[in-house]
């Protein structure tokens, strides 16, 4: 493929660096990146994605803009209340870089559909709310062999983490299991201050560039976590945990199912 | 004794990874617990003994995204 000037001209601050030069920059161009969620983490990583030059994008959240989502899911503006979120990214990505590719699924990933999707793609952003889908989205990019960007926010605190499918830590060698429902906010119930979806959701876009690019160290068997209150980063070395129930030697999770749907309440 | 849990040292009661969650009031099923960069399988907090100088992450559930 060759660019044309004014994609050189688009382009030209990632064509400067010597790590990702012309060629990064195809490779931005042919890379097929799927968001889980189009939502708080979403709206960052695809802005920047889309900003970046990334050939395919897809989204998947079945999901409409409610009044209450537009204080952090930035790509979701007011006028777009009602609409589905999918729509309204994709209106966005395209007046950002017509050159991406959206592919929208507006649907809920499911343990009958992540494979089929999920196949579709390099690699993956998790920015979904909720244990159940987390742990989905960490087994589907096991059995898909697919790179896995993991993000989470919750009140004033995020964490990412990087996960390469049999190579690093997976999410389950850390969290085997979802916690009992009601037990951990984590729905719509909780409070997130906004920008932690920005914060999270562009690291996470960081992340996805990097591994695209195959430069750097990736952030595999670490967990970043940001703490808004003290503006301070605090990394835990994790490692791929033999007893995990996915990737370990002698695994019992051998096929995709779905955890129970959680009870939204919190508990304090 | 002391130890460092989630990086900060703090003086602790107890020997057992069990004993120090229930002294910091921390419901087992919200973590998961690393050892010395050792992740604890749940079933085993109460026989993993704690020593002087030992690390512990007490990794909490973090879940939204949207
Ligand atoms: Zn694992």
């Amino acid at each position: 493929m060759q660019f044309t000037d004014e994609q050189i001209t688009r382009y030209s601050r990632h064509i400067l660096l010597p790590e990702v030069g012309g060629k990064g920059q195809k490779k931005i161009a042919q890379a097929k990146i799927l968001i889980v969620g189009a939502g708080g983490l979403g709206s960052p990583a695809a802005y920047y994605l889309a900003a970046a030059g990334v050939g395919t994008l897809g989204l998947i959240d079945g999901d409409v803009v409610d009044l209450s989502n537009l204080q952090r899911q930035v790509i979701h503006h007011t006028a777009d209340v009602g609409r589905p979120k999918v729509v309204s990214a994709k209106e966005k990505i395209a007046a950002i870089n017509p050159d991406v590719a959206v592919v929208t699924h507006e649907e809920r990933l499911t343990a009958a559909n992540a494979l089929k999707i999920i196949g579709q793609y390099d690699l993956v952003i998790d920015g979904v709310d909720n244990f159940p889908a987390k742990f989905l989205i960490n087994d589907a990019c096991f059995f898909a062999e697919k790179p896995l960007v993991h993000g989470g926010i919750l009140r004033f605190d995020g964490r990412v983490t990087t996960i390469i499918p049999k190579k690093s830590a997976c999410y389950r060698c850390v969290f085997k299991t979802p916690p009992p429902p009601g037990l951990v906010a984590s729905c719509q119930e909780a409070g997130v201050i906004g920008v932690l979806a920005g914060i999270i959701g562009t690291i996470q876009a960081t992340e996805a560039l990097k591994l695209v690019l195959g430069i750097g160290q990736p952030l595999t068997n670490r967990l970043l976590d940001f703490d808004a209150r003290k503006t301070a980063l605090r990394e835990i070395k994790v490692r791929r945990n033999p007893n995990c129930p996915l990737c370990g030697e002698s695994p019992t999770i051998t096929e995709l199912f779905e955890h129970e749907a959680e009870i939204c309440a919190v508990r304090t | 004794m002391q130890v460092k849990i989630n990086g900060k040292p703090e003086e602790v009661q107890g020997t057992t990874v069990s004993a120090i969650l229930k002294a910091k009031n921390i419901d087992p099923h919200m973590v998961a617990v690393e050892l010395n960069d050792q992740m604890v399988d749940r079933a085993h907090l109460d026989h993993a003994m704690v020593k002087d100088g030992d690390r512990l992450e007490f990794l909490f559930y973090m879940g939204g995204g949207r």
